[in-house]
């Protein structure tokens, strides 16, 4: 999951690059899985692996008639940015390191799917409405942005 | 299980997506990039949900939901931007979109 988060990043072609996010993003579903957390699984694979990578390719071939390898995909800030990424790499772990040491997970009692639709439901119902007009939202400005007239 | 593990990989891709927003020039790559930052997230809140117990582990789940809607129109209005840009210059090289720049 790391080495296709790496090849993504480093892809020489864009459609790769789209397939290497699958991987990633089904690594992560995967580890949803190991969490427990079956539901935020399923939806990770439904909604990013169905959804968002195929509005991903949808936007590369729109933009990119001549699919293959291009080798104009990156900036000339590569060194810098693998620089700052490294840099935050060190802080984030030594940071979390300081934080978390060896604190492991407690095994106990497991969420089941309807605990969390009876948490949104509840607790999150406003946070949930405001998001499903945020989805609208997005919706519509998306389709004014892009209609042609 | 130990919390370290998820979250160094929570931070690995995190790092991974800041390269990629840095150093890519194809507006589409950045974006993904911009969803592997996302994930990161979405992992941290739910590994810090189940060590923190059952009710804060209900919550991050939750979180990690709206994380992923919000995403997901997020994707939606940066294609479209996407498209606008492609429509208008016929390229989307990120390094030739600077109308702002002072």
């Amino acid at each position: 999951m790391g080495v296709s988060a790496l090849r993504m990043v480093t892809a020489k072609n864009v459609v790769h690059a789209a397939l290497y996010l699958v991987l990633v993003l089904a690594g992560v579903a995967g580890i949803f899985i190991l969490l427990a957390a079956e539901f935020l699984a399923i939806v990770q694979i439904l909604v990013y692996i169905g959804a968002i990578v195929v509005l991903f390719l949808f936007g590369i071939m729109l933009t990119r008639a001549p699919i293959g390898r291009a080798p104009d995909l990156d900036n000339d800030q590569r060194g810098v940015a693998a620089v700052v990424a490294l840099f935050l790499f060190g802080v984030l772990g030594s940071i979390l390191y300081d934080g978390f040491g060896d604190d492991k997970l407690p095994v106990g009692e497991v969420v089941r799917s309807g605990d969390v639709g009876d948490s949104i439901f509840s607790t999150f119902v406003i946070p949930f409405e405001a998001i499903s007009v945020l989805l609208l939202a997005a919706l519509v400005g998306a389709v004014v942005i892009a209609r042609r007239d | 299980m130990y919390l370290m593990q998820f979250l160094v990989l929570a931070a690995f891709l995190f790092c991974v997506g800041v390269y990629g927003v840095l150093a890519r020039k194809n507006a589409v790559l950045v974006l993904m990039s911009i969803e592997l930052i996302l994930n990161s997230v979405n992992i941290n809140l739910v590994a810090l949900g189940v060590y923190r117990g059952f009710d804060q582990a209900v919550v991050g789940q939750v979180f990690a939901l709206f994380v992923i809607a919000v995403a997901a129109a997020e994707v939606g209005v940066g294609l479209a931007v996407v498209l606008l840009i492609y429509r208008n210059r016929a390229s989307i090289d990120l390094s030739e979109v600077d109308l702002m720049k002072g």
